[in-house]
C-alpha cells in the first residue's frame, strides 16, 4: 500500500485502489463498520496507519462511524467513512444533517454496494440518497478510476465544502485490475475545531442545525451542488466514445462500463453505437447530457440497482425536449434489461441486440444442450453451510431441539452474520424471521408483547457479538423496559467473523492493533437487571438444560450468552480440541435406528458417510476436532 | 507491454471450493502477468468462500486493455479446477468446444452429498463428462502430493505449475519465484517452489 512509488503499475483489488486513492489524497481519519464488499478498505488503511499517521477505527455502527469521520472533517482533517450499502441507511439521519451544514476538511463517504446480493440480504441502492440529501455522487468505472476518483473525491469535497459519496459495487470492490500509482503526500495537518464566529460562517462558526438556520443552510447547500455540477461538466471521468451520429447512445456508470465495452467489442458495434460513461452521477452534468442526448434518438441506460440514472435522465430529457427532441428510452424499466439482479456482458449483448434487431451466438445449441444435461447429473449445487467445527452448528442444534422439546410452537428471530445460515438446512431451519442488523431482537421485543392477543408461542432471538453492539442494544433495552417475554441468545464467537474477524467493542484491540478496553456483554446485560446465563455451545448437555430452564422461566426478557470462538478464529490457530475417531463396531448404520443422524441431520462437513462400508468416517483434512458430533451420536460410535 | 498472447484477451477460470486457495492462485497468476507487462482483470466470487460454497475466479489477460470482471458465457480458453465437480460447473457455463481444462480429481463432498440428499458422481463419469466438454483435458490428484508437502492447500500452486507447463500462458519459474516471494512468508517460499515444480511435472507425465 505504501511501498508502491509513483507511476508503479500493480494489480490492485478495487477496495485496495480506493484505499490507495485515499492515501494519495492525504486522508487522516478513517472509520467504518465491516460489511462485504467494503471491509478491505479500512483493513488496508489500518495496516499502514502508523507510517501514514492515520487514525483508523472500526466503529460500533455506521451512524457513529460517520459522526466520528465528520468530527475529523470539522477539525479540518481529511476524513473517510466506509460501509456497505445497508450501512448508509443506518447513517442516514446524520448524513442528512452533515450534508445540510457542509464540511471543513474533505469528507468522503464510501458505500460499497452489492447488486445481485452476492453477499447481502438485499440489493440496496444508496445513490438516491445523493439526490434526496443533495450532495455529490461519484461512481468509478474501473480499477484505475477507483483510485483516482477516491483521491479526487477529497479535492471535490474541499472545493465545494460538502460531503461526497463514492459508490463502488462488489464487481469492482472485490475484483482486481491494473492500477498506476500516484504520489503520496507528506504533510501532517494539525487538528482544531473553531467556533469563534457566527453559525453561518462555515469554517469558523459553531455547527448548529437550528430550525431558523435551515433556510440559509439549504440555500448554501444548493449552491455547493451547483458548483459541483459545473465541475462535473468538464470532468475527465465523464467520457464519450463512439461515432458523432450513432444509431444508439448507451449511457452508463460504474463497472457496467466494462460490461458495455465488452458487449460492443464482441458484437463489433463501435462504429454504430456510442457510449457515454458517467463518473459523476449526481448532480447530473446537464449540459454534457443535453449535448449527447441530441446526437441520437435511441437512448439505452445501463445501470444496476434502482433506475436512478434512467429516471433522472428522462426528467432531464423532458426538461430539454425542445433542444434534444423526443427520445425513445431503453433500460431496466421497459424490460430491455432485467429489472433486478446484477448485470453482465451477456445481458448487455442481449439488450443491445434487442434494440438493434441483431443476433449473436457464440456457443452452439448442441454444446449448450450437452452442458445442461451434464450439469444436471454431474454438478449438484453446493449448498452453503457452516464450517466444520463452527460453534453456530452446535448452537442451532441446541436451540432447535430446545424449541422442539418445549413443544409450544416457539420460534427464533434471526439476524445478520454467518449465523443467518441458521435459516437453512445447516442450521436445521431454526430461524423463521431474517431481515436487517438488529431486527431479530427488535421483532422479538414486539412478538413478546402479543400475549394480550392470545399469542402463547415462546420467542427467541439470536445475534452475534458484533451485531449485539451494532444494533441489538437499543432493541434489548426496549424489551427490558417494556417487559417483553422473550429470550435473546448471543452467539459470541469473539469477533466480526463473517467479514474477516474485525474487532468490535468487545475485543481487546482495535483496527490498528492498539489495546483497548473490552466491553463485556455479560456485564452489560447484567446491568439491565434481567436474567443472564452463560453457556458453551460445545457443551450440549449443560447448555440444553440452561436453555430449557430459560424457556420455562417466562414473563420477562432473558439473555443467554453462548461463548465459543469461531472455528476459523486466529485465537484457535487451527488447533484441534480433540482427535476424533470412529468405533466401527459401534456404528451400526441401518440397524442403529438413528438413520445416520450425524451426516443426515447434523451435517458437519467433517463427517462423511462411507456408502461402501455403511459407516460414518472422519474427514481428517476438514475436521477441526470440536467434539460435538461425539455427543450427537446415540450409539457413542464417534469418540472424542 | 507484454508479448502477443495466443488469444487476447486470454480467458482463464480458476475454480474450486472455499478453502482451497483459489484466491491466492488467481492473484499469483495475475501478478505474474502484470510483471510481464500485461493488463489483467480478475473477477472473483468469494463471498461464500468460508462456508463450503463454490469459488471461481475469472482472469482476463490482455496486451491491450482491461476487460469485464465477469467473463461472457462460453468464452473460457482454459479452466483450472481444484475440484472435479467444479470443473463441470464452470465448463457448463463458460465452456466451448475449444476450451482446455486442468483438473484435480480429488473430490470435496458438498453438504448435500454428506447428508445423502445428493450423490457425488463417480470419477470415471466426471472424467468422461469433462472430456466431452473440452478440446483437451488433463487430470491429476494434487491433494495427495500436497498433503505430503504438509498441507492440502499447496494443491493450488501445483495446479499453477501444471498450467505453466501447458505453455499457453507465459509463466516462467523465475517470475513465479519473484511473485510468490512477495505473497507468502519466507518460510513457505521453498515449499511453494517445490509445489510449482511438482505441478509442472504432472503434465509432462501425461504426455
Amino acid at each position: 500500500m505504501l511501498e508502491a512509488k509513483k507511476d508503479f503499475e500493480a494489480l490492485l483489488m478495487g477496495n485496495d485502489a480506493i484505499a490507495r486513492g485515499a492515501l494519495e489524497a492525504g486522508v487522516n481519519v478513517v472509520t467504518g463498520y465491516p460489511g462485504t464488499p467494503s471491509s478491505e478498505i479500512v483493513e488496508q488503511l489500518a495496516k499502514v496507519a502508523e507510517e501514514s499517521n492515520l487514525y483508523v477505527e472500526w466503529s460500533v455502527n455506521e451512524k457513529v462511524a460517520l459522526e466520528v469521520a465528520a468530527a475529523g472533517s470539522y477539525a479540518r482533517l481529511k476524513s473517510m467513512c466506509v460501509m456497505k450499502q445497508v450501512g448508509v441507511n443506518v447513517a442516514a439521519d446524520s448524513l442528512l444533517h452533515i450534508a445540510e451544514y457542509g464540511t471543513r476538511g474533505g469528507l468522503v463517504l464510501v458505500s460499497c454496494e452489492d447488486p445481485g446480493a452476492l453477499s447481502s440480504t438485499n440489493e440496496g441502492d444508496s445513490r438516491p440518497y445523493a439526490k434526496m440529501m443533495e450532495f455529490p455522487l461519484l461512481e468509478p468505472g474501473d480499477f484505475q478510476e477507483a483510485k483516482d476518483m477516491a483521491k479526487w473525491a477529497f479535492e471535490l469535497s474541499e472545493d465545494i465544502r460538502n460531503i461526497v459519496m463514492l459508490r463502488s459495487v462488489t464487481r469492482l470492490s472485490h475484483a482486481s485490475g491494473n492500477v498506476i500509482m500516484g504520489e503520496l503526500p507528506k504533510d501532517r495537518p494539525k487538528a482544531a475545531f473553531e467556533f469563534s464566529s457566527i453559525p453561518m460562517d462555515q469554517m469558523k462558526g459553531p455547527i448548529l442545525a437550528f430550525p431558523t438556520l435551515v433556510d440559509p443552510l439549504r440555500r448554501r447547500q444548493l449552491e455547493k451542488l451547483s458548483k459541483a455540477e459545473k465541475i462535473f461538466e468538464g470532468s475527465p471521468f465523464n467520457k464519450y466514445t463512439g461515432p458523432a451520429k450513432p444509431e444508439l447512445l448507451i449511457i452508463t456508470s460504474s463497472v457496467c462500463k466494462l460490461y458495455v465495452q465488452e458487449a460492443l467489442d464482441i458484437l463489433g458495434l463501435w462504429e454504430r453505437v456510442g457510449l457515454l460513461k458517467l463518473g459523476t452521477t449526481w448532480p447530473l452534468p446537464s449540459k454534457l447530457l443535453e449535448q449527447h442526448l441530441g446526437i441520437c434518438e435511441k437512448i439505452f441506460i445501463v445501470e444496476e440497482g434502482t433506475p436512478f440514472l434512467e429516471d433522472n435522465i428522462k426528467a432531464l430529457a423532458a426538461e430539454k425536449a425542445k433542444q434534444v427532441g423526443i427520445k425513445t428510452f431503453f433500460g431496466r424499466k421497459d424490460g430491455t434489461l432485467p429489472p433486478v439482479n446484477e448485470l453482465n456482458p451477456d445481458l448487455l449483448i442481449k439488450g443491445i441486440n434487442f434494440i438493434l434487431g441483431e443476433s449473436y451466438q457464440f456457443v452452439s445449441d448442441e454444446y449448450k444442450a450437452k452442458a445442461l444435461e451434464i450439469i444436471a447429473a454431474g454438478a449438484p449445487v453446493r449448498e452453503l453451510t457452516f464450517c466444520p467445527g463452527c460453534p453456530h452448528r452446535a448452537s442451532f442444534w441446541l436451540i432447535n431441539s430446545a424449541l422442539k422439546l418445549d413443544n409450544r410452537a416457539g420460534f427464533l428471530c434471526g439476524d445478520i452474520g454467518c449465523y443467518s445460515l441458521g435459516a437453512g438446512p445447516c442450521g436445521f431451519s431454526t430461524i423463521k424471521i431474517l431481515q436487517a442488523m438488529g431486527s431479530g431482537m427488535g421483532m422479538a421485543s414486539g412478538f413478546g408483547k402479543l400475549d394480550k392477543f392470545g399469542m402463547t408461542q415462546p420467542i427467541m432471538a439470536v445475534c452475534g457479538d458484533s451485531t449485539f453492539f451494532h444494533a441489538v442494544i437499543p432493541a434489548l433495552v426496549n424489551a427490558v423496559h417494556n417487559r417483553s417475554d422473550m429470550i435473546l441468545v448471543v452467539l459470541d464467537n469473539s469477533g466480526t467473523a463473517m467479514t474477516g474477524f474485525q474487532p468490535h467493542p468487545g475485543s481487546p484491540s482495535g483496527a490498528i492493533g492498539t489495546r483497548l478496553p473490552v466491553l463485556d456483554i455479560e456485564k452489560l446485560c447484567n446491568s439491565l437487571n434481567v436474567r443472564v446465563e452463560m453457556g458453551d455451545p460445545f457443551d450440549l448437555k449443560g447448555t440444553r438444560e440452561t436453555m430449557l430452564d430459560l424457556l420455562e422461566d417466562g414473563g420477562n426478557p432473558r439473555v443467554l450468552i453462548l461463548k465459543q470462538p469461531c472455528a476459523l478464529s486466529p485465537i484457535k490457530k487451527g488447533q484441534k480440541m480433540y482427535e476424533m475417531a470412529i468405533d466401527a463396531n459401534l456404528c451400526l448404520a441401518d440397524l442403529c435406528g438413528c438413520n445416520k443422524l450425524c451426516t443426515r441431520v447434523f451435517k458437519c462437513p467433517g463427517l462423511i458417510w462411507d456408502t461402501q462400508k455403511e459407516k460414518v468416517r472422519i474427514d481428517e483434512v476438514l475436521c477441526t476436532g470440536c467434539g460435538v458430533c461425539a455427543d450427537i451420536c446415540p450409539a457413542k460410535a464417534i469418540k472424542a | 507491454m507484454g508479448k502477443k498472447l495466443s488469444c487476447d484477451p486470454y480467458n482463464l477460470i480458476i475454480a474450486g471450493v472455499g478453502g482451497q486457495g483459489n484466491v491466492l492462485a488467481s492473484r499469483v497468476v495475475g501478478d505474474m502477468m502484470i510483471h510481464q507487462g500485461y493488463k489483467v482483470t480478475i473477477g472473483e466470487t468469494f463471498g461464500a468462500s468460508q462456508r463450503g460454497g463454490s469459488v471461481m475466479s475469472h482472469l482476463r489477460i490482455s496486451a491491450r486493455g482491461g476487460f469485464s470482471p465477469q467473463m461472457p458465457k462460453g468464452k473460457a480458453h482454459m479452466v483450472v479446477a481444484l475440484e472435479p465437480m467444479e470443473a463441470i460447473r464452470v465448463l457448463a457455463t463458460y465452456g466451448n468446444p475449444k476450451v482446455k481444462a486442468l483438473c484435480n480429481t480429488r473430490p470435496i463432498q458438498s453438504v448435500g452429498v454428506i447428508c445423502g440428499d445428493q450423490i457425488y458422481p463417480e470419477k470415471k463419469h466426471i472424467i468422461q463428462w469433462i472430456e466431452s466438454l473440452c478440446a483437451n483435458a488433463g487430470f491429476f490428484d494434487t491433494t495427495k502430493q500436497a498433503l505430503d508437502l504438509g498441507d492440502s492447500i499447496f494443491g493450488n500452486i501445483m495446479a499453477l505449475g501444471a498450467l505453466a507447463a501447458t505453455g499457453d500462458l507465459p509463466m516462467p519459474l523465475n517470475i513465479f519465484k519473484t511473485v510468490i516471494s512477495k505473497k507468502v512468508v519466507p518460510a513457505k517460499i521453498a515449499t511453494n517452489l517445490k509445489a510449482f515444480g511438482i505441478g509442472m511435472e504432472l503434465i509432462k507425465d501425461k504426455k
